[in-house]
């Protein structure tokens, strides 16, 4: 009966939820595999002005999601930049109408290796293609205009989501007015890919995987995901930070002279390790690692990173970096930087004193608040906003 | 109303309106902010501390951390009209270099510095057997960030070093407004506390040969 059929909205809707792209607007990969039926995981903030210049696009980190400003469905964790979202804050739902998407490869909604591929009817596992930043890009892109939006006020992001900001600049430099680049780089170091090489061996090494087909088997690979999500975790923290955390505290009187965890740093690492696996995929785990160390903007433009960046010139950027992190380190930000001045970019940037490691980015600092605001508030003064 | 300092208002005699003023050691913004309402410029800064870039990027300014010593050599071959050194040049590890690069940026550098050849300097230190402590110098010698200080007379002998050509030049003293003056007069290093030059590359700004090493960023 015509009543019961399900009405497809014309444009994905405002609030959130999946969208799903018609059959004829295909994702095309940097692999050169073609996703059909692409769907976006997403959230939206505020409401989109009427000149439709006040939306901001946020990118989120490796092992984030949409869920910026709204409680998780899965942990029911609140959202995971809520100091930086909300009225007052550097990002306002009364001023700005913000955007959150699920990256491609992941597992909140947007296509990913736990998809189901349409040519079989089973779960794309290994099967799906790998993916890089440009391609999470190109579905942001898909979703911006598809929500009616020409130009974004701003792209932000931090760590994996200033490479996503950065490659909006290079792939998109007309559609976006400023990008703010936290805590990140544009190219995957040495140590970066070899801490990631850590983490996808400890999934691939669990029986569980089975060869990335778990999903069939009904089994999970959650100890390797788990191993795989603490020595990661180790990379977001700084030696200081986690000596102030944990010091050599144990975790009971004594020492079990065994091997439980008898130290708090232990137990803290395997709490990490255990709740990641109750939100994440570990085949998404995989691509998306892959994606970040596939990421080097300056190759694909003669090594030249300054080239990257030229037709970005009238982009206003925001880069900062914390003295502590080591993940990413300000070298890689001075690197980007240098970069953006060299192709005669506006650049801001600022290297912020912290000893909370890479992970400050989502922490509270009180310089990166205000230099953030100050950032936006004179950019929304340039665009009309304010 | 706020005061503008002597220095920045001859400064923004000089800079022509619309252009790309490069400021390195820019503080907090205040002669940037000033020159993008006065003379519409389009200004980017060089700061080492951390509060003052963020001070300038709440006035909507660009500007990156880093300072005069290891920064300038990663902005292209002529990319501004001006480069303003304010009062620092004697604070860098190498002047020579700094100058020279200030003027590979730009067509034009605007550099001032404390004079040591003023009266109270030299008398200070022929009276009392001390380094002088002066308006211009105010800090003592064990703390003050000035390494590399000169005289007005060591400057122009530098700038013919680096076949410059004197543009502009200003004096200063107390809170006096600027007085044009003849920096090669012996009289003028006696009597100017602090001096503000406007210099050129005779034959035209030079042109960076390609280094090795520098790859990574334009061309190179």
């Amino acid at each position: 009966m015509a009543a019961l059929d399900p009405i497809t909205p014309a444009a994905p809707p405002v609030g959130g939820g999946t969208w799903r792209f018609p059959a004829n607007e295909p994702l095309r990969l940097d692999s050169g595999a073609v996703l059909e039926g692409l769907e976006i995981g997403y959230q939206t903030h505020g409401q989109l002005n009427a000149d439709k210049s006040n939306a901001v696009l946020i990118c989120h980190a490796l092992t984030g999601d949409q869920f910026v400003a709204s409680p998780h469905p899965t942990t029911g964790k609140p959202g995971w930049w809520l100091r930086m979202i909300g009225p007052g804050k550097p990002l306002d739902p009364n001023k700005h109408f913000i955007i959150c998407s699920n990256v491609i490869g992941g597992c909140m909604g947007s296509t990913g290796p736990a998809s189901i591929n349409p040519a079989t009817g089973k779960a794309y596992g290994l099967s799906f293609p790998v993916i890089t930043i440009a391609d999470m890009v190109r579905a942001q892109a898909m979703l911006v205009k598809a929500l009616g939006i020409e130009t974004l006020f701003a792209v932000i992001g931090g760590s994996m989501g200033g490479m996503q900001a950065q490659q909006w600049a290079v792939d998109y430099p007309e559609r976006l007015f400023s990008a703010v680049i936290l805590a990140s780089a544009s190219r995957h170091s040495a140590q970066n890919i070899a801490f990631h090489e850590v983490g996808r061996q400890a999934i691939m090494a669990d029986p569980d995987w089975r060869g990335g087909a778990y999903a069939e088997h009904g089994v999970q690979p959650g100890k390797g995901l788990a191993v795989a999500r603490m020595a990661a975790h180790i990379t977001y923290l700084s030696e200081p930070a986690l000596q102030r955390k944990f010091g050599r505290e144990l975790k009971r009187d004594g020492l079990s002279w065994g091997f439980d965890a008898d130290f708090q740093v232990e137990s803290y690492l395997r709490h990490q390790g255990a709740s990641f696996v109750d939100r994440f995929d570990a085949n998404s785990y995989l691509y998306i690692t892959r994606a970040t160390d596939y990421f080097d903007i300056a190759a694909a433009h003669g090594g030249v990173l300054a080239k990257a960046f030229t037709a970005a010139r009238n982009v206003r950027f925001c880069v900062l970096s914390f003295t502590s992190d080591w993940l990413y380190p300000t070298a890689e930000s001075r690197h980007l930087v240098r970069a953006l001045t060299a192709a005669g970019a506006k650049a801001a940037f600022v290297e912020i004193e912290s000893d909370k490691g890479h992970d400050a980015f989502l922490l509270d600092e009180p310089v990166m608040d205000s230099a953030l605001t100050g950032f936006l508030s004179s950019a929304e003064r340039d665009r009309g906003l304010a | 109303m706020t005061i503008i300092r002597e220095d920045f208002r001859e400064i923004l005699r000089l800079v022509r309106p619309g252009s790309r003023v490069l400021d390195v050691g820019c503080g907090e913004g205040a002669l940037l902010d000033l020159l993008a309402h006065e003379k519409q410029i389009d200004g980017r800064g060089l700061e080492l501390s951390a509060s003052g870039v963020a001070a300038c990027m709440a006035r909507g300014l660009s500007v990156v951390q880093g300072d005069a010593d290891q920064d300038l050599d990663h902005f292209p071959d002529r990319s501004f009209d001006y480069a303003v050194l304010s009062q620092t040049l004697q604070a860098t590890r190498n002047p020579r270099h700094v100058l020279d690069e200030l003027l590979r940026i730009a067509e034009r550098a605007i550099v001032s510095f404390p004079n040591f050849g003023h009266w109270r300097v030299r008398w200070s230190l022929l009276s009392r057997g001390r380094m002088p402590e002066t308006k211009a110098l105010p800090l003592p010698w064990w703390s003050t960030p000035n390494i590399h200080l000169c005289t007005l007379a060591d400057f122009m002998a530098l700038t013919e070093d680096l076949n410059l050509r004197v543009d502009a030049c200003a004096a200063f003293a107390g809170k006096g407004p600027a007085r044009p003056i003849e920096p090669t007069k012996a009289i003028e290093n006696w009597r100017s506390e602090s001096c503000l030059f406007m210099l050129s590359r005779n034959g035209g700004p030079a042109i960076r040969e390609p280094s090795p090493g520098s790859g990574d960023l334009f061309d190179g």
